[in-house]
């Protein structure tokens, strides 16, 4: 269980979010929505620890955890970027591997064999030797999410998942998040896309922007 | 042709000076000027500061005036440094070329995405995982290009040397010229020279290439 509590985060002057109180059970889907400047992204961004909330405090299954510090093993939180922020020097297979050798310490045939297990999981099997270049945005999606599922978090965030993609992608995102979903794993989706929170929330939180 | 092979040893010897001035130049300046270039995207305002003036003295005055400065001018000063000819030209050029480095290193780190860093933190990459396996490898293949320019300017670069009295591949030229009162020996050392500069362009093509399988 994921609980935030009274998490506050300025950017100078200027208060992006005040005083947010949030709790997501186990395996859940937690969609953010609101318009542009609400803070959807900020609140993921201090989820995943890549900003550093300013008060507040961040729980993982009751204990306090600071993710913008969490150098050591407690593999809690992926992400998902908007932009996927692929690694464009390595093949697919290799993005997937690099952190669970580098990070996670495994040696190179358990990091292949898992990542290929991943890569098959998401119709990607037959990619692992492209570099993300020649991938369509939809499979570099698919790339970024079988990277991130890679450091086997129990938490994944998503930025945006639908915003770059086709109709018709939008519908294979939302079965690999429920599938994720029958796997139990928590996930938190940040979008603006209402119809799409719609179809696999389990909670919507709604933000928007503070009047300051 | 008889004229030719004679004086083709002494224009062999000062290739030798040439080529052993370009290649100690870059064995020491590019990891420095990497070096320097991390240093400048640090978040140390001080160090930001101290590597900005001396980037700033190395590109702002000539080359030549740096040359006869270390070695004519650090004994004036009475620093008790007097380097030989060979030494000082050394310590000049990499001083010199560290800095041009370390600009092009500095432009490339600082063109790589963000998202790049922020993917590599939430994957747990440390700094030194982070620079070595994402950022290095894209820095590299950015920078290939002006390095190349720099590498080229070297060698022609190198030629400033006989004004310290160091015997290159020029001033051997220069001196078969004046004895001999010909143009052969400087239309040779022309030929020589751009011998030398296509052969590196060749070179710096290849790893251009080697880094060409991914966009």
């Amino acid at each position: 269980m994921l609980e935030l509590q009274q998490i506050t985060k300025k950017f100078g002057e200027r208060t992006i979010l005040d005083h947010v109180d949030l709790t997501i059970e186990d395996g859940k889907i937690l969609c953010i929505v609101g318009q542009s400047g609400g803070g959807k992204t900020t609140l993921l961004r201090c989820i995943s620890g890549l900003e550093q909330i300013d008060s507040g405090k961040i729980l993982v299954n009751g204990k306090e955890f600071d993710p913008y510090v969490n150098s050591n093993n407690e593999a809690v939180i992926g992400v998902v970027f908007q932009e996927y922020n692929l690694f464009p020097h390595l093949t697919v297979l290799e993005n997937v591997m690099l952190a669970p050798q580098m990070v996670l310490k495994k040696d190179k045939e358990t990091a292949t064999r898992e990542a290929n297990e991943l890569l098959k999981k998401l119709a990607l099997g037959d990619k692992g030797n492209l570099y993300p270049w020649q991938l369509s945005g939809g499979q570099k999606q698919r790339v970024a999410i079988a990277r991130a599922l890679a450091m086997k978090p129990q938490i994944l965030c998503y930025d945006e998942p639908t915003s770059a993609l086709d109709p018709g992608l939008r519908d294979t995102v939302k079965e690999i998040i429920l599938d994720l979903k029958k796997e139990k794993m928590t996930q938190i989706i940040v979008t603006h896309d209402i119809e799409f929170a719609k179809e696999i929330a389990d909670d919507i939180l709604k933000v928007k922007p503070l009047s300051n | 042709m008889d004229y030719i092979l004679e004086i083709m040893p002494s224009l062999f010897s000062g290739m030798g000076v040439t080529l052993s001035i370009f290649f100690w130049t870059l064995v020491g300046s590019l990891p420095l000027g990497l070096i320097v270039a991390l240093g400048m995207i640090s978040p140390f305002k001080i160090l930001q500061k101290i590597l900005g003036i001396y980037v700033w003295l190395m590109r702002g005055t000539p080359l030549l005036l740096q040359l006869i400065f270390v070695f004519y001018g650090l004994p004036l000063l009475g620093t008790g440094i007097v380097l030989p000819r060979y030494e000082a030209a050394l310590v000049a050029f990499i001083l010199n070329y560290t800095a041009y480095f370390a600009e092009i290193f500095r432009g490339g780190l600082q063109s790589i995405d963000k998202g790049q860093y922020e993917s590599a933190k939430v994957l747990r990459l440390n700094y030194w995982q982070t620079i070595r396996k994402i950022i290095a490898p894209q820095v590299m293949k950015i920078v290939i290009p002006s390095i190349g320019n720099e590498v080229i300017n070297l060698v022609k670069d190198s030629s400033l040397v006989y004004v310290i009295g160091l015997g290159d591949l020029l001033r051997a030229g220069n001196v078969a010229t004046s004895r001999d009162v010909t143009l052969v020996p400087l239309i040779l050392v022309s030929l020589m020279y751009l011998l030398m500069t296509a052969f590196f362009t060749y070179v710096l093509k290849k790893i251009e290439q080697h880094y060409s399988y991914w966009k």
